[in-house]
């Protein structure tokens, strides 16, 4: 490599980068009704160790954020732009053989619905240990043992005959585990779980994120969590990113997140579900309308057109001008609002925090 | 109308003070699937094993369960959609359960059912004026202005557009496709829906407004809701009663406020202590129980209790007299409280769990 | 496995059982029709004036004017049990099981004539369906991979075309073309693969590209839809999250699932194919089972119609099996 060139590891400015970087993320799908915008300028850093929730509603652009970084839109008709680095290599501009190597080995995927996410076809024992033997230089012997040591490491009882066993004949929750193992086989640093227990009975869905947090600790892997339920992002994270057509509205630490936000869309999602850890309240407080559309999507703020307090902003400034991501009270927090941030937090507490 | 709104709370006012429905030791068994060519029959499975509750006119049973437990199937005995293997439905006064499907019609305007899956349960090649006018073409309702003035203004009512009275389901958004199966369901004005998981496939912000929905029709309209449901949240804002399912048997059955603030049964603790609450503190020092190994199969369920190979309260604190009476004793209703009956051998309430649940402040 | 093939087994059977009853049936109707004794269909001459004794005699040593329960009863004993046929004037032939009669326009066992034939038929049959599916395959493959590329624009045109084309025109046309202008073959007269497999070929060659052509074109598009729909399958990101290589993405988790529906498909068209020999035997002149059919349809010799009927219902029946039983190997999900 040239010296003149910056080495990967270091951004322009100097700082060192992040195990994982994103930005300026744009992932458009040209279509015959015009541009869809899924994701539109999204940024964000995640070190080893991390737990990242991404929380949005369907269309917000959450899993397609997901695929972009696994290099999974290569070959399809999306129009990638921006920088996604996962320590210290792009994976946006590489070619499909260099993230295809990555893939699996450095990043690891769960998918939400494991049945349809495994092939009918074949045993569960075989597609974990062909994961195994994409990366890995052994025979078919040594990977069938550590795909059975994985499989009795996510917690499934006889696991030497279950190997065996076609996706069919497992239970909603063996499946995700056996997802699981084949995500992890590798040992990726990197573990992105899209809507991991959305399909699966809440009984079910503490047993597989009680496993993450545990693979997660042994593997010291980031991981990303996306979902749409508040309370498994408590749960399981360590920093949340709150998305909103195709958008980052707000990011900080979980904690900031639920005690002190600052977006008007975040208070939508807290106010809009119903909560088993507080009295329960007559009515519940929606947020109006339905999400924007990403084909026409709403100029100045994304989420104009719902927010209940654009009469907060001087003039016409939420229709007009897009707002930048700008750092709340916090460092480390980040609001994409036109509020000042003053009032943001009065508005929290005052009006929203105690309705809660 | 407005008589018919004040006349909901008085909960008696079917005949002979009954209640709207009650379910008495109803079961659904399918035929096992090793059904051979000489009629040789597998073992049956048993969706719904002897199941008992009523719902007063006007009022909300949330049912709730994990997937496999037998709470759709209900709601499917009970709209009459599944013929029940035995028991008794009554409804508004007379059994329904062994009503042969022409002596049903009359009930089929009065009960009626709302689907999970807005995309699904709604012909895509019919318009909305079709799919909610059908109620009144098929029981051959007259109507004074005519159905689509009536289709009409029940759409206005759940919150659609009237103007799109001849689109497509396919042009409208998932919230609004389940209005529309809401204003289909209600059209007949019916005494009872039974709404299985209705709210599952919303998103949160939408979800919301479809919960809102239900709950100012069920006060306009005096309709009263099985509502079942997996999300042990939604079920506590709507219900009025919950009954917990586990694997086709009802496991605790209790008025909504007693359910949550003392739950008894080991399975409805299990259940509440999974669910994750949107408060990061609370999550960190909150105690899960943990339920080990896969539902039993219903076509060979357990013997006496049949969740005592999952029970942890089974597991870790019984003594070997007690684990014996779970294994091999069918348990019978216990009641604890007028109203709050529980299956179990060896109820208790369990400290720290409800407690943590049920304190308002966030810090 | 061993239930699922023997319940599949059982059915086969009373397939074919009614197939024997409906064929059967149709020997007692056509001479009601035409008005005219069975017997002159069963040996193809009427040897005695219809109203003499020895008219009779035959009729009833036929057992035409034994109920028709009984006559069934003789027909089926006839097939599985072998029987001695005469036409009461010469001496009788013995006809073993499985006896499908005798065609006494041609002085022949139906069975011999259908085992003469039988060789020419397959021949053809399994070099076109595996020109064809191999052919059809591929093509669908590579346009479903790239759809609205240049391939999948020249393979899916182009197959539209075959689609349309029948075999009486591309048959003649390919003979007009390699045998009479271009002169490469200049002898297709058939040949056993046993005696000469260069002949064979030879004359196998244009039968079988005609053949499969239609074919072809029909699996190419079925196996394209099929293919996009498999590669927008969850299983197929979930491969291609591991890591694993284009080709073992398509070949072996794409194609595998998409080629399911084809299998089916291919039982079907097993039916299909049968009659389709029939135009292609007869365009380019091959003595095979299509070409004894039309021989004996146009000569009205009616126990080889049955006989060849009969064979042909239990060729396609067994296709079915092997398919069904196919179709639960490639898909675990299907035995319970």
């Amino acid at each position: 490599m040239s010296t003149t060139l910056p080495s990967p590891a270091v951004r322009p400015d100097g700082r060192k980068r992040a195990f994982l970087e994103v930005n300026d993320l744009r992932v458009h799908f040209p279509t015959a009704d015009g541009v869809v915008k899924s994701v539109d300028g999204l940024s964000f850093e995640l070190e080893r160790g991390e737990i990242l929730g991404i929380v949005g509603e369907s269309g917000s652009g959450k899993s397609v954020t997901s695929l972009a970084i696994l290099g999974l839109h290569k070959g399809s008709n999306a129009e990638v732009t921006g920088e996604i680095w996962l320590d210290g290599r792009e994976i946006i501009a590489a070619t499909e053989e260099e993230v295809r190597d990555l893939r699996g080995s450095e990043m690891g995927m769960i998918f939400q619905d494991p049945l349809s996410s495994l092939h009918p076809f074949y045993t569960v024992g075989a597609q974990i240990s062909e994961a195994y033997l994409v990366h890995t230089k052994v025979s078919k012997k040594e990977a069938r043992a550590e795909a059975i040591r994985m499989l009795e490491k996510v917690g499934i009882p006889n696991a030497p005959s279950r190997y065996n066993d076609y996706p069919h004949q497992f239970s909603g929750g063996m499946r995700q585990r056996a997802m699981i193992a084949m995500a992890l086989i590798c040992k990726p640093r990197l573990l992105i779980a899209d809507e991991p227990t959305t399909a699966l009975d809440v009984t079910v869905q503490a047993q597989i994120l009680e496993l993450i947090k545990q693979l997660h600790d042994e593997l010291n892997s980031a991981v990303i969590l996306i979902t749409h339920d508040l309370g498994v992002v408590a749960e399981t994270c360590d920093k949340v990113l709150v998305m909103y057509g195709g958008q980052c509205v707000e990011t900080g630490p979980v904690d900031e997140i639920f005690y002190a936000p600052e977006m008007p869309y975040t208070w939508g999602l807290l106010r809009s579900m119903p909560r088993m850890d507080r009295d329960r309240q007559t009515r519940l407080t929606p947020i109006p309308g339905s999400p924007p559309s990403l084909i026409n999507v709403p100029s100045g703020c994304v989420f104009n057109t719902r927010c209940p307090f654009t009469d907060r902003v001087d003039g016409d400034k939420c229709r007009t001008v897009h707002p930048n991501l700008e750092q709340g009270a916090t460092p480390g927090h980040a609001v994409r609002c036109h509020i000042p941030a003053a009032q943001r937090q009065e508005i929290w507490l005052t009006e929203i925090s105690p309705s809660l | 109308m407005i008589n018919e709104t004040t006349a909901v709370p008085a909960p008696a006012s079917t005949p002979r003070g009954e209640p709207l429905l009650s379910v008495r030791n109803v079961s659904k068994y399918f035929p096992g699937s090793h059904s051979g060519l000489l009629g040789r029959r597998g073992t049956p499975i048993k969706a719904v094993d002897g199941v008992s509750f009523s719902v007063d006119q006007g009022q909300t049973l949330g049912l709730v369960g994990e997937s496999g437990c037998g709470k759709s199937t209900t709601g499917r005995v009970i709209s009459k959609l599944l013929e029940p293997t035995s028991g008794e439905i009554r409804f508004n006064g007379r059994d329904i359960a062994g009503l042969k499907p022409r002596e049903m019609k009359s009930y089929r305007s009065e009960i009626q059912m709302i689907f999970q899956d807005p995309f699904s349960s709604l012909n895509p090649r019919h318009t909305i004026g079709t799919i909610v006018g059908a109620p009144f073409r098929i029981q051959g309702v007259k109507t004074e202005h005519g159905i689509k003035a009536e289709v009409q203004s029940m759409m206005e009512r759940v919150g659609l557009n009237p103007e799109h009275y001849n689109r497509y389901p396919h042009e409208f958004s998932g919230g609004q496709r389940q209005r529309i199966g809401i204003a289909r369901a209600l059209s007949l004005r019916p005494k009872l829906i039974v709404c299985d998981e209705p709210v599952s496939a919303l998103d949160v912000s939408v979800q919301a407004q479809v919960v809102n929905l239900l709950e100012d029709l069920q006060s306009e309209f005096g309709v009263a809701f099985v509502f079942i449901a997996h999300d042990l949240s939604v079920v506590r804002h709507i219900a009025d009663r919950v009954a917990v399912m586990y694997l086709g048997k009802i496991m605790e059955i209790a008025d909504r406020d007693t359910l949550y603030s003392e739950p008894l049964h080991p399975y409805t603790h299990a259940l509440m202590s999974a669910v994750p609450v949107p408060d990061p503190r609370k999550e960190r020092r909150r105690e899960r129980i943990l339920l080990t190994g896969d539902l039993p199969s219903p076509s060979n369920p357990p013997t006496g209790c049949v969740f005592h190979t999952r029970c942890q309260k089974f597991r870790e604190e019984l003594t070997d007299v007690q684990k014996n009476r779970c294994r091999t004793e069918v348990p019978v209703v216990t009641e604890n409280a007028p109203g709050h009956e529980v299956y179990c051998h060896f109820p208790a309430p369990r400290a720290g769990l409800t407690d943590l649940l049920k304190t308002g402040a966030a810090t | 496995m061993v239930r699922f093939i023997t319940f599949r087994l059982l059915g086969a059977i009373v397939v074919v059982w009614i197939v024997s009853v409906v064929t059967f049936l149709i020997f007692q109707v056509v001479p009601t029709l035409t008005d005219t004794s069975p017997v002159y269909y069963y040996i193809g001459k009427v040897p005695f004036p219809p109203d003499s004794i020895q008219f009779k005699a035959l009729v009833h040593r036929f057992g035409f004017d034994l109920p028709l329960y009984a006559q069934y009863w003789h027909f089926l004993s006839g097939i599985l049990l072998g029987q001695n046929i005469t036409d009461g004037v010469s001496t009788p032939i013995v006809c073993p099981a499985p006896c499908f009669g005798y065609s006494f326009r041609q002085n022949e066992l139906v069975g011999t004539m259908i085992l003469n034939a039988a060789p020419v038929s397959i021949s053809l049959l399994v070099g076109a369906a595996i020109l064809w599916l191999v052919g059809g395959v591929a093509v669908g493959t590579l346009s479903a991979l790239k759809p609205g590329s240049f391939v999948d624009r020249v393979g899916m045109t182009s197959s539209l075309a075959a689609v349309s084309l029948p075999i009486f025109f591309t048959g003649p046309l390919l003979l007009l073309i390699f045998e009479y202008t271009l002169g490469w073959l200049p002898d297709t007269s058939y040949a056993p693969i046993t005696e000469d497999p260069a002949q064979w070929l030879r004359s196998m060659i244009l039968p079988w590209v005609s053949l499969a052509f239609l074919f072809a074109a029909l699996y190419a598009r079925l196996t394209r839809s099929n293919m996009i729909e498999t590669m927008g399958e969850d299983y197929i990101r979930t491969a291609r999250a591991k890591g694993l290589g284009r080709r073992t993405v398509v070949v072996k988790h794409g194609l595998r699932a998409a080629l399911t529906p084809i299998v089916t498909i291919f039982g079907i068209d097993v039916g299909t194919l049968i009659g389709s020999t029939i135009i292609t035997e007869t365009v380019f002149n091959l003595r095979g089972i299509g070409y004894l059919s039309i021989k004996s349809i146009q000569s009205l010799d009616l126990p080889v119609i049955l006989g060849v009927t009969i064979i042909a219902a239990v060729a396609l029946v067994v296709a079915n099996l092997i398919v069904d039983i196919l179709y639960a190997v490639i898909d675990p999900r299907v035995t319970v």
